[in-house]
């Protein structure tokens, strides 16, 4: 599929992933001919309710499952492996509970290799960049919802990551916070650009992050239901009309199936 | 709980452990006292006390002073124990992640585990003596079962999650052994070793009992020996407090180790 800007080669490119599960004898379809090209530095929302694939397909451009059919490429290379180019930020909290939030977020650069002194340099950058500058010696239990994120963040981004994927990051947090969270996210990206794929299945959350808004069909397989481009300007705000115009518009659109 | 209670029945709360060791020594004292139990069989908590105060400056009538029976004991139990630990955790450890090592010392394990550790008192016997050797020898394969099993069930119960993490910064099998599944085993780990701590000290006074010339077990056997009640529940009770002592001592360490894992 040709990326309709069609200037640059795409970033990600996904072709005609599909992704099956044996469950015992029976086959569980998950994926369905998946086409998908991200451009450099664009931010993706995939959106999607629960059990729609939408997990899969991001852990699939992870290099953490396996295509069943089809490839997704990095910069034109078919993903094998999880690899420290792309950071990836889950939805439960999986911080190192033994480790401080300096050593959560240095332990990238530590498995590759990178020498102390560098890689704490490293890590105080993000740390500050998250807003956690006065809470590195913390540890995860110490932290609330949307400070553990922000350390899964930080952690994410120290490997210089190409592309950033984020699974449901503020699901599990209360709506205040998750708002915050969300202006906090595009400050973090406006600072230093990354190619986003960002998983949720909240409609709002979508339209004031994305560049782009993938919809997936809401049942199993999940298939591709239609692309929205949001051509709002940055920082967005939830109660201007086009937001909310959109907002409504993908509403109604996918109401059958959401 | 605590928060619950009164400030009053906080302080009986309090009283109530005294209170009660105090009784069990009071009806200990009087059923001897008044002949109920005769004297011969049950010595007196008064009597015991007198023996403890002795045998801290006497080594008649056993042989030697109640510090050499005590640090022989410990003495014994930590070589072996020192030496369970450090060849039972990395095993466990590495059974736990290499699917290699489990397949090649998992089938020994699994034939020695079963052994109870006092079985392996006469052959120790046989091989080493009754010095320290032979003990050591004894409380390492008493020990080793429970570092084994706790470092391996820890690894295993590492939060995948972790590892998948691990994973996507591009770390080796190595790396992620190294750094994800033994800091996250630790608190298990520490487990295994107050159950081996607890498996070695019965062990060892059990090989005391039938072969020894110091060691709190040998002062029980002597107690006996030369009917003397007394020494045999001076024994005991040294026996429970250095067990007590030594299981402090680890706890300790665990907590200076373990630091940032609520549990």
């Amino acid at each position: 599929m040709e990326d309709k800007a069609g200037i640059k080669k795409p970033k990600i490119e996904c072709v005609n992933i599909s992704k099956h599960f044996m469950e015992g004898q029976e086959k569980n379809h998950v994926l369905d001919t998946i086409d998908l090209s991200v451009r450099e530095n664009e931010f993706i929302v995939i959106l999607g309710p629960g059990q729609s694939g939408k997990s899969t397909l991001l852990k699939i451009i992870a290099g953490l499952y396996k295509p069943s059919t089809g490839n997704a490429y990095l910069d034109g290379k078919e993903i094998t492996h999880p690899g420290p180019d792309r950071g990836i930020v889950f939805q439960r909290y999986t911080l190192f509970p033994w480790k401080t939030v300096m050593g959560n977020v240095e332990m990238g650069p530590k498995l590759r290799g990178v020498p102390r002194k560098e890689r704490r340099r490293l890590a105080q950058h993000y740390i500050e960049l998250v807003g956690l500058k006065g809470f590195e010696k913390a540890y995860p239990h110490q932290l609330s919802g949307g400070m553990k994120q922000r350390v899964g963040i930080a952690r994410a981004y120290v490997n210089n990551p190409k592309v950033m994927l984020l699974d449901e990051p503020f699901g599990q947090l209360d709506a205040q916070t998750r708002y915050f969270m969300e202006e906090e996210t595009v400050r973090i990206w406006e600072t230093e650009k990354r190619t986003v794929i960002f998983v949720t299945n909240n409609i709002e959350e979508a339209v004031y992050l994305g560049d782009r808004i993938v919809v997936l069909e809401g049942k199993l397989p999940g298939r591709m239901k239609k692309i929205y481009d949001v051509n709002l300007p940055r920082p967005r705000d939830y109660t201007d009309p086009a937001f909310l115009d959109l907002r409504h518009l993908i509403t109604e659109e996918t109401e059958l199936t959401l | 709980m605590s928060d619950i209670q009164s400030a009053g029945s906080k302080r009986i709360l309090k009283i109530l452990p005294y209170l009660s060791l105090l009784s069990v020594l009071a009806i200990w004292e009087l059923v001897v006292d008044t002949g109920l139990v005769p004297n011969t069989l049950l010595a007196t908590p008064i009597q015991v006390i007198e023996l403890f105060i002795y045998k801290l400056s006497h080594a008649d009538p056993d042989g030697s002073v109640l510090l050499v029976h005590v640090l022989t004991s410990i003495g014994e139990a930590l070589t072996g124990y020192t030496l369970a630990l450090l060849i039972g955790i990395p095993l466990g450890l590495l059974m736990g992640w290499f699917v290699v090592a489990e397949g090649l010392a998992r089938p020994i394990f699994e034939m020695i585990r079963p052994i109870p550790p006092v079985a392996w008192i006469p052959l120790a016997i046989f091989w080493f003596g009754v010095g320290l050797t032979g003990k050591a020898f004894i409380i390492w394969a008493s020990g080793i079962v429970p570092c084994v099993i706790n470092s391996f069930v820890g690894v295993r119960m590492t939060n995948p999650v972790y590892i998948r993490m691990a994973r996507t910064y591009g770390a080796s099998d190595w790396e992620i052994f190294k750094n994800i599944c033994v800091p996250s085993a630790l608190p298990m780990v520490f487990g295994g070793l107050q159950v081996a701590l607890a498996a070695s000290w019965t062990a060892l006074v059990a090989a005391e009992l039938i072969a020894a010339d110091t060691g709190l077990g040998f002062l029980i056997t002597m107690g006996r020996r030369l009917l003397m009640p007394d020494m045999i529940v001076l024994g005991m009770l040294m026996v429970g407090l250095t067990g007590v002592f030594i299981g402090i001592v680890i706890d300790r360490v665990e907590k200076r180790l373990v630091a940032g894992v609520r549990r």
